[in-house]
């Protein structure tokens, strides 16, 4: 059987890959990729965790499920968002976007 | 209802009639005089059963009717009230009923209730008289409806309670309220006519003058309670508590007197104001401006009497530590206060012209004759002065206010400005107004001590007889003179007024008052004749002995009763002589006044007729050494000390209050509180400025910060928590 360890650190590389796509990639789809990466790097630890510390509970599987629902709801908003401001602004890159500047 | 509970209701109707009168009658005349007769018949119904209730009681002095009540609690005691009914008390009583009662009978003549209302009359001055035609459609000025008829029944009714409250009580402090109450009425009496200053200043002399007193027997009242702890006078007249105050020194050791003897120095005082005895006798004569019953119910039925019945009163305080020899300290002041006052007015009232004023001077003058006799210890003789002059002083006064009465109206009739109560006005009024005539005559030969018949004989014969027989020789010689001149003044008075032949037009045209007002006077007239039978002396040649001699049961209110003096041939020659002799005179120098001619005193006296009709320059004096300097501090120096001291010392603290603003100013609010102030909002300013460079309004950027922050918290969190 593979380790934990294997699937933490897959999880860890899936959450960095994630969180780098957010941070360096202007376009504001790609952002949203990337965090929906780091939400499966979750899930993946969750499920892991489920299976080797606690697996008759069902709780880890929920989390992960709820997690899902989650992700799905917020890429529906964010989709919106970006229909709504390139409409406005021709645009969707991330940094051509700094309505919040004092 | 039992006679104790009686006893405390005697003074009700009268308060009664005050507040009813006060708050809901005072718009009907009527109403409000019914009222208050009906009040004084109703206390003096109550003193008159008392009075034969007690009259079947035996030895009545030695078990005086008492009851007690709890008033309000003194520390861990109570103050109790109590009323008292002893001999004293019935014969003040029975004077006080009946002087009452027939004085407000007469007031309402007196008011001219019945007569249209003045032309010209307003509230505070005396009514002017009214217009009106008869039937042939000629016009008549006739006397007009007092305007506060009504306020003035409703005074009388209070000024009746607090007399009824002064008597019946058998407490210190509850007599001293009583007494207030009666300065007070005095007071709102003496100024009724408020709009005249004249009658303003009087009330308010009046009134001030009596306070002096006021105060400093306030002072005894306070020092008794103090060294016996109680103002119960049955508590206090025991022997033991006499003998113990006569023992003690007083306060301080002031004159070396005794407790008993400072604490009746104080009281005799308080009458001495109230009395109106010299040095405090200055009020009385202006107390004339009230209208004329207010002087009656004054200087007879209330007020004086009060202040001498007060003397009776504390006779056993006063007279502590007194073997018969040897007279006390407070009774030497009486004896001297009382002879000096009586000579010193009865000269004073030689040269008076008023009619009301001879009768003021000759109140003061009695006054005087009861506090002396009190002060060489004639009990007996002061009390039974005290009922028989209420009586004949209450009708000379209605007697003069009657005259002054059909004068006044002389004077509408004919319309000349004379003053009606100038003797000199007046003359041959017996035959204009002969009932008014009669009963004066009956009350100015009881005054005189006209012998046998009247009833000031026996008292003033009393009197002068106590002073003979205990060899107050000085006593016995002044008082004698006094009597003379009593007798001589009282005849001028008589001559002036009603014999000879009328001096002016308006005493031509006097007439016979109403009913309402002769009335009483011949009823007060019976009794200035019949009173002096209940203390004829039981020596007394031919006469004594008929009638028991009631008065001499007064004597039975003290602790050891007086004996009744031996019979004296020469006391009683000597007031017969100067009775008679006293009348004669002033008859024989009157009885030719003819109309403008000047007193015919006036020239053989000179310079001395002079000081008598100034009273011996008493009111200048007075107003030289208390009312100028009181008006001085007043008015004058006490606008130099407002201005000067009081608003510089304003002024003063006013000018400091800038300096210390701008101080705090320039180097505490400056600096300090706005320096803070203005460093925060600066820093704050600049924190901001510094700070808004990181607010790019890139979400990548925000996001970075957020992980660079985040990582370095977990560090930070790590090295120091963890390990």
């Amino acid at each position: 059987m593979i380790p934990l360890s294997w699937y933490l650190i897959f999880a860890a590389a899936l959450f960095c890959i994630g969180l780098y796509t957010v941070l360096v990639r202007r376009n504001a789809i790609i952002i949203l990729m990337g965090i929906e990466l780091m939400l499966n790097a979750v899930n993946v630890n969750l499920v892991a965790f489920w299976r080797y510390v606690n697996p008759q509970l069902i709780a880890g599987q929920v989390f992960a499920v709820m997690v899902f629902a989650v992700a799905a709801a917020e890429v529906a908003v964010g989709l919106a968002i970006f229909i709504s401001l390139y409409r406005r602004r021709n645009t969707v890159a991330a940094d051509e976007v700094d309505l919040m500047k004092w | 209802m039992t006679i104790e509970s009686m006893i405390w209701l005697i003074p009700l109707a009268p308060i009664l009639a005050f507040f009813i009168i006060v708050l809901f009658t005072n718009r009907s005349k009527w109403l409000s005089h019914t009222l208050a007769i009906l009040a004084a018949l109703t206390s003096a119904v109550m003193v008159f059963w008392l009075i034969s209730k007690v009259l079947s009681t035996e030895h009545f002095g030695e078990h005086p009717i008492q009851s007690y009540l709890p008033w309000f609690p003194a520390g861990d005691s109570w103050f109790t009230i109590s009323v008292l009914v002893d001999p004293l008390t019935i014969l003040t009583l029975f004077f006080v009923a009946v002087t009452i009662l027939m004085i407000f009978i007469y007031s309402v003549g007196y008011h001219n209730f019945g007569a249209p209302k003045g032309d010209h009359d307003r509230p505070g001055l005396q009514p002017h008289g009214a217009t009106v035609s008869d039937a042939h459609g000629h016009k008549h000025t006739v006397m007009s409806i007092e305007p506060m008829y009504s306020r003035f029944f409703a005074f009388f009714g209070l000024f009746a309670f607090g007399m009824y409250l002064l008597v019946t009580t058998g407490n210190l402090l509850v007599l001293f309220i009583g007494w207030e109450i009666m300065g007070l009425c005095s007071y709102l009496l003496i100024g009724f006519w408020f709009a005249k200053p004249s009658a303003r200043a009087a009330g308010i002399k009046a009134f001030l003058t009596t306070r002096v007193a006021d105060v400093l027997m306030l002072l005894g009242i306070a020092y008794l309670y103090f060294a016996t702890g109680t103002l119960n006078y049955k508590e206090i007249f025991v022997p033991e508590v006499l003998e113990g105050l006569a023992a003690t020194p007083a306060i301080g050791n002031i004159l070396g007197l005794s407790a008993a003897g400072l604490i009746g120095i104080l009281i005799v005082i308080g009458t001495i104001g109230k009395s109106s005895q010299w040095p405090l006798h200055v009020w009385l004569p202006d107390a004339m401006e009230g209208p004329t019953p207010v002087s009656a119910m004054i200087h007879a039925a209330t007020m004086v009497s009060a202040g001498v019945y007060l003397v009776i009163r504390f006779f056993p305080l006063l007279s502590a530590g007194w073997d018969g020899h040897g007279l006390t300290a407070p009774m030497q002041l009486m004896a001297f206060i009382g002879t000096f006052t009586a000579i010193f007015a009865a000269t004073i009232a030689i040269a008076q012209n008023d009619v009301k004023r001879v009768l003021a001077y000759s109140t003061i003058s009695q006054l005087g004759f009861m506090i002396a006799a009190l002060g060489i210890g004639g009990y007996i003789a002061a009390a039974f002065h005290l009922m028989t002059h209420a009586f004949f002083k209450a009708l000379l006064f209605l007697g003069s206010g009657s005259v002054i009465h059909g004068v006044e109206h002389g004077v509408l009739h004919t319309g000349d400005h004379i003053d009606p109560q100038d003797m000199f006005n007046m003359g041959g009024l017996r035959k204009k107004m002969p009932v008014t005539f009669w009963t004066f005559l009956v009350g100015g030969f009881a005054l005189a001590g006209f012998p046998i018949l009247t009833a000031g004989f026996w008292s003033k014969d009393e009197i002068l007889a106590d002073a003979f027989i205990h060899q107050h020789w000085p006593v016995f010689i002044t008082l004698a003179v006094a009597a003379l001149i009593t007798a001589f003044y009282t005849m001028r008075q008589i001559t002036l007024t009603f014999l000879g032949q009328p001096r002016t037009k308006a005493a031509e045209h006097a007439h016979e008052s109403h009913w309402t007002m002769t009335l009483p006077l011949v009823i007060l007239a019976i009794f200035a004749v019949v009173i002096g039978w209940a203390g004829i002396p039981e020596e007394f040649p031919v006469l004594g002995g008929i009638l028991p001699n009631v008065v001499h049961v007064v004597g039975e209110s003290l602790p050891e009763h007086p004996e009744a003096i031996p019979f004296n041939w020469l006391p009683l020659l000597t007031s017969i002589v100067v009775s008679l002799g006293g009348l004669f005179l002033g008859w024989l120098v009157y009885r030719n006044v003819k109309a403008g001619q000047p007193d015919p005193l006036a020239k053989p006296l000179g310079p001395i007729w002079t000081v008598l009709k100034n009273k011996y320059y008493f009111d200048e004096l007075y107003d030289y050494i208390f009312v100028r300097p009181a008006k001085w501090m007043a008015e004058d120096f006490a606008i130099w000390m407002d201005t000067n001291v009081i608003d510089g010392i304003l002024h003063g603290i006013a000018s400091v209050g800038p300096i210390l603003g701008s101080f705090f100013r320039n180097y505490i609010d400056k600096p300090i509180v706005n320096g803070f102030g203005d460093w925060i909002a600066d820093v704050t300013r600049k924190m901001g400025v510094s700070l808004r460079v990181i607010q790019t309004g890139r979400i990548q950027q925000y996001m970075l910060m957020a992980l660079v922050s985040l990582v370095a918290f977990g560090v930070v969190f790590y090295l120091l928590l963890v390990q």
